[in-house]
């Protein structure tokens, strides 16, 4: 089907604080998709982060303000897609609780809330998009991050979406809807409880004999690659969106020493 | 039991070297969270059982005066006498002295956690009466001087092991093998004869019956109808938020509790205690007490706390916490353990006393997930969070981090900046490497784990970098 230029949907792409710094690859390959999937894509330069950092540690005047401006920059455009569920699901299920007691941002912010996607569930849910023409080879394990799954729904999208990938064979990872351990500021504050947690959850990923784990969140990522980076298995990680444009290449998002 | 929840973190280290605590928490939670699956995935009306069992929860909530002043009068028509505690204090010095009137000098005991959380073993001490645990799992922390770690499972940190050592030691008469079910009969034989002879039997309630006046208790051991029946005098002691309109409505809740708590359709006992001893009844108590405990509950009213006031104590919370899982419940040093004490123990206590407990959580939901009454938690735990942060209670630290973050965070173009220098100066550090394995200011998260090192700047750099790239070419 052929889309006249203007019936393309418009797209926010927010790129999130840590795939900015950390991992640039995630924000290109979300892009590419993006566009593959018949979108024109934009980067808004007044986004930084959502906020929930803020949001977690109880600071939420610091929220609100952060969260404002992520409104400012964003609602102009169709929808607003972000590769993580987790900062998706700050955006789409908790600025809500920021704007209570003030209509006129209530307002602003249920407009964006409402077409703020996940982008994994974006592509297959609303774009109905198909993976065509792209190979990975290798058999890959996928950890369903919290808050996609559990208050986006990120599920089932992920799993058809690489179902077309040509070379890959996906093996089922036991307790995969169990927390990494990251949490984000958690990880830092409860080092031990969180290495106890994500110990379990690389012995999992390691009994799967996959030799690649794939997430939809950065941080989570972060944390379960490091992890099998300081044990020295030899398990590569990517973002799932990586995979899927074909962008997958290389070590994965820790490297090695060499 | 004395709230230590303010030593958290020496706690977690302690448990951490645990290594058969480890075990007792793998086994007992994985079995718990197969059976649940379980029999949810058997019951097709689940979902919609647990919409009732909330809007059931809410109203009673809604109109709670009302349905204690029914419970009460209709309790006290049956031959109850009710009492009222406001605190722990309260309700232990009515229950000492109902047992000093009594003249008792043993009472039996059903597991209840109100009766942890008012204190009745000094309350029995403070009556001079000699304190029986008649559950399976309290007698073996009664045996090994422990405080319950589980509000369903209170020995869940022992292994099998470590109880048939306990039963070896303690038990007049050694278990016949270290088989699970001659562990059980040594504890039968133990606590038999102590049964017939008790003064006094002590339970709590799983739901109260407003329209009848009648306490429901679930058991799998029958050791409630052994407490409750045989002894002159019963109290029961139970909070306030228990409490049901009616039948049907204890009969949502009942089929959600046993399937959370235990991953069984119903449990081997469920009675219905309708008031004393009557005429023409073979047996039970001639003396029956009922002690209506608040302690801090009607605080939680109409604020954003008043959810947890629905749970039921099923404990598939912290069957399913990540946390619990790797710490166990004597980490929290409270009463409530795991996601659902998180939320009590600060609103029972104070912020300061608890100050951890609200933060040790990764957010994750699974709780909120598997709660049969749909309980927020992560959102009641981010209350505390923010409560915490307007007390000023955040380390100061984070907040000093976290204010610096938040002011480069609202200015894009220093933010952009910030992060440049951040990916710059990161991969300096890294050296050449892939990862960064040490470094200052990030030894939280590179003693366990590696961190990467950022690709060739930050994505807005190269992304600006190509579409400028793209602008000049035209």
């Amino acid at each position: 089907m052929t889309m006249d230029h203007s019936d393309k949907p418009r797209v926010g792409l927010f790129v999130t604080c840590l795939v900015d710094a950390m991992r640039p690859n995630i924000g290109f390959a979300s892009l590419k998709l993006l566009e593959q999937a018949g979108c024109i894509v934009e980067v808004p330069q007044a986004q930084t982060c959502c906020g929930q950092p803020a949001y977690n540690s109880g600071d939420d005047a610091t929220t609100k303000a952060i969260a404002q401006q992520l409104i400012e920059a964003f609602e102009s455009y169709d929808y607003v897609v972000v590769p993580s569920g987790s900062c998706a699901s700050m955006i789409r299920t908790h600025y809500g609780a920021l704007f209570v007691d003030d209509p006129v941002w209530a307002a602003r912010q249920q407009a964006l809330s409402a077409k703020t996607w996940e982008i994994l569930s974006f592509l297959s849910d609303v774009m109905a998009m198909q993976i065509e023409q792209v190979r990975y080879q290798g058999t890959a394990t996928y950890h369903d991050s919290c808050s996609g799954l559990r208050d986006l729904g990120v599920h089932d999208q992920p799993r058809q979406l690489l179902e077309n990938v040509e070379g890959l064979s996906m093996k089922p990872l036991k307790d995969d809807d169990v927390c990494c351990g990251f949490g984000g500021t958690f990880c830092v504050k409860y080092p031990d409880i969180s290495n106890a947690i994500v110990s379990e959850k690389t012995d999992a990923i390691a009994n799967t004999g996959a030799d690649t784990l794939l997430a939809g969140d950065l941080g989570c990522l972060m944390n379960m690659a490091g992890k099998l980076s300081r044990e020295g298995r030899d398990i590569k990680a990517f973002h799932t969106v990586e995979v899927l444009a074909g962008m997958a290449d290389g070590a994965g998002i820790i490297g090695s020493d060499k | 039991m004395i709230q230590t929840s303010e030593k958290f973190r020496e706690h977690v280290a302690h448990a951490l070297t645990d290594a058969d605590l480890k075990i007792a928490l793998t086994r007992t939670t994985g079995l718990l969270q197969s059976r649940r699956r379980q029999v949810i995935d058997e019951y097709p009306e689940y979902a919609q059982a647990r919409i009732r069992a909330q809007a059931i929860k809410d109203h009673t909530l809604k109109h709670l005066g009302h349905y204690l002043e029914m419970f009460e009068a209709n309790a006290t028509a049956n031959g109850a006498k009710v009492h009222w505690a406001a605190t722990p204090g309260e309700a232990r010095r009515i229950v000492s002295d109902i047992c000093v009137k009594a003249g008792a000098k043993t009472a039996t005991r059903v597991k209840s956690m109100l009766g942890e959380e008012i204190g009745i073993a000094e309350a029995l001490a403070d009556a001079g009466v000699e304190r029986i645990e008649t559950d399976l799992a309290e007698h073996i922390i009664q045996l090994a001087g422990e405080a319950p770690s589980h509000i369903v499972m209170p020995a869940m940190h022992k292994t099998r092991e470590q109880v048939a050592s306990l039963f070896d030691e303690k038990h007049g008469v050694a278990p016949d093998s270290h088989d699970v079910t001659d562990l059980v009969a040594s504890a039968r034989r133990e606590l038999r004869k102590k049964f017939l002879s008790a003064d006094v039997g002590i339970s709590g309630a799983n739901f109260l019956i407003a329209d009848t006046g009648a306490i429901v208790t679930v058991t799998n051991e029958g050791n409630s109808e052994l407490t409750c029946t045989p002894p002159k005098t019963h109290i029961v002691t139970v909070g306030i938020e228990k409490i049901v309109p009616g039948m049907d409505h204890a009969t949502v809740l009942l089929r959600l509790l046993a399937r959370a708590a235990i991953g069984a359709e119903i449990t081997q006992y469920t009675t219905f205690y309708n008031g004393p001893k009557r005429e023409d009844d073979a047996d039970g108590p001639t003396d029956y007490h009922i002690v209506l405990v608040d302690n801090h509950r009607s605080e939680m009213l109409g604020t954003d706390l008043q959810p947890m006031l629905r749970c039921i104590r099923c404990g598939a919370c912290m069957n399913h916490c990540p946390v619990y899982a790797a710490v166990g419940g004597h980490a929290y040093g409270a009463v409530y353990p795991g996601p659902m004490g998180s939320v009590l123990t600060p609103a029972m206590s104070s912020l300061e006393a608890a100050k951890d407990l609200p933060n040790a959580c990764t957010l994750n939901g699974r709780c909120k997930e598997v709660c049969p009454v749909n309980i927020p938690l992560p959102d009641m735990l981010r209350t505390f969070r923010a409560r915490q942060w307007e007390a000023g209670l955040t380390p100061p630290l984070a907040q000093w981090a976290l204010k610096g973050w938040g002011f480069v965070a609202r200015r894009p173009r220093i933010y952009r900046l910030a992060s440049g220098l951040s990916v710059y100066g990161l991969r300096l550090w890294a050296f050449g490497k892939g990862r960064i394995r040490k470094m200052p200011l990030a030894s939280s998260w590179l003693k366990y784990r590696d961190l990467p090192r950022p690709e060739k700047g930050s994505f807005m750099q190269q992304y600006n970098a190509s579409e400028h790239a793209k602008r000049s070419r035209k």
